[in-house]
This record gives structure tokens, sequence and C-alpha cells, in this order.
């Protein structure tokens, strides 16, 4: 019931290009450096918006709407926002169209791209007319309007975030993401969710036992976790649509589940042949085949976007370094040389580098190297643990657990490490952040 | 001043009191000789008798406490001595050893018995990898208590990695104690 509601009031917002935007000008405008965007922020004016007709409803929701939108591009680390009372213009005078903008006003504050916006309010519907401009070009780069219920602003903010950042950055970013995350807060550790920003948060479990490792199917249909509920630890597999269950049952310690990419299936570390190896799994829980074959731990895989390669943790050469095997050609390769203790490896969605954790001198912090393992980089310093790297589905963002601030809790940065900040703040403590891909709603 | 008058009026009774009890109980001491010669070893007989009964079985009573105490500090100490580890390994220490061939005593002379072994982590380290070590180290427990003649099917083994430590402080002292593996009778 629900669901429909959801599906009905997505189809409800209506989605007019304003100004057919050219697209040939997406590849000639190079607003970020690419080999780290985050190094210069670009300065953006979100303006409160106006309301479109004379209802004085409008007004309030107006600056709801800017503030959601200018709260929501700034998760994504890009921009610079500016400080509304720098601005010079008039509101009263300005409009929120290229003909009756003065840009001149905008490049004067130091405004890069500015967003206008414009709501109107008619008993619950809602329309809202959103325009990015490059100020220096006086242009407009990317404009859209939409249509529906009041209750549907949040949405509308998020499929406009998303369009900003296709046009600026090429890809459509993480606002259509959910985090699966594990809180102690009622007194056992259960697997909630909560949307990319933090917000939102839904207990998912409420088994009252030690629920842990959370980990989405790439449709996002499908959250595996593991728990001791029914005695030894098992791995569950919840179909999220149906609210179905299943459990893998094999003897044995059954560890950290990680789906394959764009398939219904999983590898998990069971320990049933007597050893733990990881293994290949049904999303229903049947055996497959084995992956890895040492003796000793096997644990913590994470596969390649393309699903032909998993990286994960062994402890053959006597210590825990990650691992890469190639599916097809049985290929095994070591990736971390530097450190002792090396683990929680994360395939980013572009493929190109994995996040991992090491130890060393009484702390764990999170590094990324490249898959040809290359040039390990620290992101996180002297602030004690640090945990559980997870990439955003565009592959901008990394979150992780940490105990900077003393309680366990879960921190989002950039992928080259700036921009540390919490995600959400709940009692208990949280672990094992797993960031879900875009989920269209 | 009240109260002193009370204590002076109660001494003023009590310590007659007390000196007429002890010369009663004189008089009893002296009364016994006068009892019948003839009566006296039947008497005596009768009181052996049952002195001896009555410490035969305070004796059994007393190595009854006695065997139950030794029971129950042979199960409080298979239950309550944890097997200890090193950072980051499952393998037995010496001293490990020693307390694992009390343990497999213990459940051999316990042949109905089964018993869970717990491997525990401490806090350092990552969790799925803790889980994993937990295991071992339940199993390194688990295999010397079958090779000390142990059967098998007494024993099942269980990880709970970091998630249930003995001691929750975040020193060497802690880490020590947590790195464990603990029994436990089923």
């Amino acid at each position: 019931m629900i669901k429909k509601t959801i599906r009905i009031s997505a189809m409800l917002i209506l989605i007019l290009v304003l100004n057919l935007m050219p697209h040939a000008l997406v590849a000639e405008i190079k607003y970020f450096d690419l080999t780290n965007p985050f190094l210069r922020k670009i300065p953006m004016a979100i303006p409160v918006f106006q309301g479109l007709t004379s209802n004085p409803v409008e007004r309030g929701q107006a600056v709801a709407f800017a503030n959601a939108l200018q709260e929501m591009l700034d998760f994504s680390g890009y921009f610079k926002m500016l400080d509304r009372e720098s601005f010079l213009y008039d509101p009263k005078l300005s409009g929120i169209t290229r003909a009756t903008l003065n840009f001149q006003n905008w490049t004067a504050v130091g405004a890069e791209l500015l967003i206008t916006g414009g709501v109107q309010i008619e008993g619950n519907s809602l329309v809202a007319e959103l325009r990015l401009f490059d100020t220096f070009k006086s242009e407009l780069i990317i404009g859209k309007r939409y249509r529906g219920k009041i209750e549907d602003q949040r949405a509308m903010v998020k499929r406009y975030c998303s369009e900003v950042l296709l046009a600026l950055t090429g890809r459509t970013g993480f606002f259509d993401s959910q985090f699966a995350f594990v809180s102690n807060g009622s007194g056992h550790k259960e697997i909630y969710q909560c949307d990319f920003d933090g917000k939102n948060i839904r207990q998912i479990t409420k088994y009252r036992s030690i629920t842990s490792f959370p980990a989405w199917s790439s449709n996002g249909r499908y959250l595996a976790y593991t728990s001791f509920v029914k005695g030894p630890v098992q791995i569950f597999i919840r179909d999220l649509k149906t609210g179905v269950e299943n459990n893998v049952r094999y003897k044995g310690v059954q560890i950290a589940p990680s789906w394959v990419p764009n398939r219904f299936e999983l590898s998990a570390t069971l320990s049933h042949g007597g050893d733990q190896e990881i293994y290949l799994l049904t999303g229903k829980g049947k055996m497959i085949k084995r992956l890895t074959n040492s003796r000793g731990i096997d644990v913590d895989s994470s596969w390649s976007p393309d699903g032909k390669r998993v990286a994960f943790v062994s402890k053959r050469s006597g210590m825990p370094q990650i691992y890469i095997k190639e599916i097809n050609t049985g290929r095994v390769q070591r990736l971390t040389f530097e450190g002792r203790y090396n683990t929680q490896p994360s395939w980013s969605p572009r493929g190109n580098m994995i996040a991992y954790t090491s130890m060393a001198n009484g702390e764990i912090n999170v590094f990324v190297i490249d898959v040809e393992g290359q040039n390990p980089i620290q992101l996180t310093y002297n602030q004690r643990d640090n945990e559980a790297p997870t990439w955003s589905p565009d592959g901008s963002l990394i979150a992780f657990s940490s105990t900077r601030e003393g309680k366990s809790r879960i921190y989002v940065m950039t992928a080259f490490g700036t921009d540390q900040r919490r995600l959400l703040s709940m009692p208990g403590e949280q672990f094992h952040p797993k960031w879900s891909p875009n989920i269209p709603q | 001043m009240r109260k002193n008058l009370w204590m002076a009026l109660a001494l003023f009774l009590i310590l007659p009191a007390m000196l007429f009890s002890v010369s009663c109980a004189k008089k009893a001491v002296e009364s016994e000789p006068a009892m019948t010669p003839a009566e006296t070893p039947a008497m005596q007989d009768t009181t052996d008798a049952e002195n001896a009964e009555k410490a035969r079985m305070e004796a059994e009573r007393l190595q009854a406490e006695e065997e139950e105490r030794a029971r129950m500090a042979a199960k409080m100490a298979f239950t309550d001595e944890d097997v200890y580890f090193e950072f980051d390994s499952a393998a037995l220490l010496p001293m490990a050893q020693d307390l694992l061939s009390k343990k497999a005593g213990y459940v051999m002379a316990m042949s109905g018995v089964s018993v869970t072994i717990e491997g525990h982590c401490d806090e350092r380290g990552t969790d799925a990898y803790n889980m994993a070590l937990g295991e071992r180290r339940a199993e390194a427990a688990k295999a010397f208590l079958i090779n000390m003649g142990v059967n098998a099917s007494q024993i099942d083994t269980i990880s709970y990695g970091e998630e249930r430590p003995a001691d929750t402080g975040h020193n060497e002292a802690a880490w020590a104690k947590n790195r464990r593996a603990h029994f436990v009778l089923n």
C-alpha cells in the first residue's frame, strides 16, 4: 500500500525541460579538476527561492526548498556554498530566469554557479522551477520543472541534485542511495536503514541478538546480514520488497556476506569444510562453489563492479593482507604490501580503486589503493579507529565508522579524504555502514 | 541522666542472677557421681554407639559436602578459567595447554556432559577477521581436548569475535583477558 503510494507520487512528478540544454556543452565545460575535484570547490550561490504566485504559503515553502537543495548539494563536497548575507541583489527586483537575472551581481560575490528557483502551491500540489546557471558565461546549464504533492519536495530536491551533478560531473551522484548500518541503541546490535544524508532512519531487524555485516544487492532489493538470533551466527538474506527471508544453512561460522554486482549471488566466509574459506552462494543461500583455497583465515570479500574479480583478506602470508582473485583464470595476486594488518577491502564503483583499513601504532585508518596495488593513500589520521569504508554509488564519497568522538559513529568524507563529517546522530553506537546503489523510487 | 539510672538498675538485677546461675551449674556437676553404677555402663554404651553413628554420619556428610564442594570447584574452574591467546593468534601457549589438560580430565570424568567452547577476541583488529579468529581459537581448544581423549560429540564451538568482551577496558590488561576461549557447560 505504502509502496503503491510512493510509486504514484513519483509518477506525479512530471519533468519538463524548460530549456533544452545543448548536450555537447557538457563535455566542453570543465568545472572540476578530475584528478581531485574537491581540491578547489566551486563557489555556488543559492538565493532563497521565490513564490510564483501571490499565495502566501509559497514564501515559506520557497525558503525550505532552497535550504534543502543547498544542504543536499553541499553534501557532495563539490561546492563552496556562499553565504546569503553576502549577496548583492535585491530579491524583490531580481527574477529567476536568464533574461531577468543580472549575472554581474553574482560574479561580483564570487559565485561561479547560481541556482534560482520558484515554487507554486495550489491546494496540496507543488510546482517547482529550478535553474542552474554559469554566472561567468551567463548561460543556463540545466533547468527543470517538477510537479507533485507538497510532501514530494524532498524527492524533487533529490532529483534536481542528481541533474546538477550529472550536468557538472557526468555522473548522477548518490541522491537516490541509502545506508544500511548497525546500531546498538536498543541494547542489541540491529540493522538500520537511512537516506544517503543520514535522514529518515528506520530499524530493519528486531532480533534482540547480535546482528551485523549488512550488504546490499546491486539492485538494492536484497539485504544480507549475519545474526546470532538462532544460536550460532548465520547469514540472512531479506527481500526488502516482500519481506521474505532466507538463511544460509551450513555448519560453522558464517561471516561478512558480499553481493556479486548484477547477479543474484553473494560470497561469504563459511567454515563448514573445516577451514574458513570464501564461498559463492546463490541469493537464496545455496552453495555454488568455493572461491578460496588456503589454510587459515580468508574473509571480507568485495567484488569489482564487473563481477570478474574479488578482493579479499587472507592470512596466507602470516598476517592479514588483501588479495585479488580473478574468477575466470583463478589467478590470485596480493594487493597490499605496506603494513602488517590490512583488512576490509571495498571495491570502488568506478572499479579503479579499493578502499581498506590498515592497523598500525594502535589505531585503524582508512586507506585507498589503486587496483594495481600502487600508491596506497591514507585518508584518516590520528583520530582513533576508523573502520569499514564503503563507497557512494558514484564513487565520489566514502563512509566509514570512527571512534574519534569516543563512541563509534558513522562519518562521511570525499574519496580524497577531505570534508570528514558525522553522518547522523542517534543513541548508542553505530558500525558497518554499507552504501546502497541508487535505488530509483 | 535517665540512661545511667536504667543501667544501674539493670546491673543491680542482672549480676545476682548471674551468680545464681553459676552456682546452679556447679550443683549439677556435683550430683553426677551420685548416679548408680549399674546404670552408667549401659547408658555409656548407648551413648557411645549413638555418638559413633552420629560421628560416622557427620563424617559422611562432611565428605559429601567436601565432594560436592570439590565438584563445584572443578565445575567453577572449568567454566571460570579461560584459556588465553596472544594477539592475532590461535596458537595454544604452554599455560593454555596445561589448563586444557585439566579441562580434558574434567570432561572425561563427566561422561554425559556437553560443552560449548566460545572463541573471543579483543577489540583491536576488524570485525569479520576477528569473527574468523575467534572460531580458530575455539577450534584449537576443541582439537586439543579431542587429542586428550575427549569425545568430539561432547564439544561444540561458537565464535563471538569481539562482540562479547570479558573486560570492557581499552588497554592491554583488558585485551589480554578478552583474547580467550571460554567454556560453557550445556
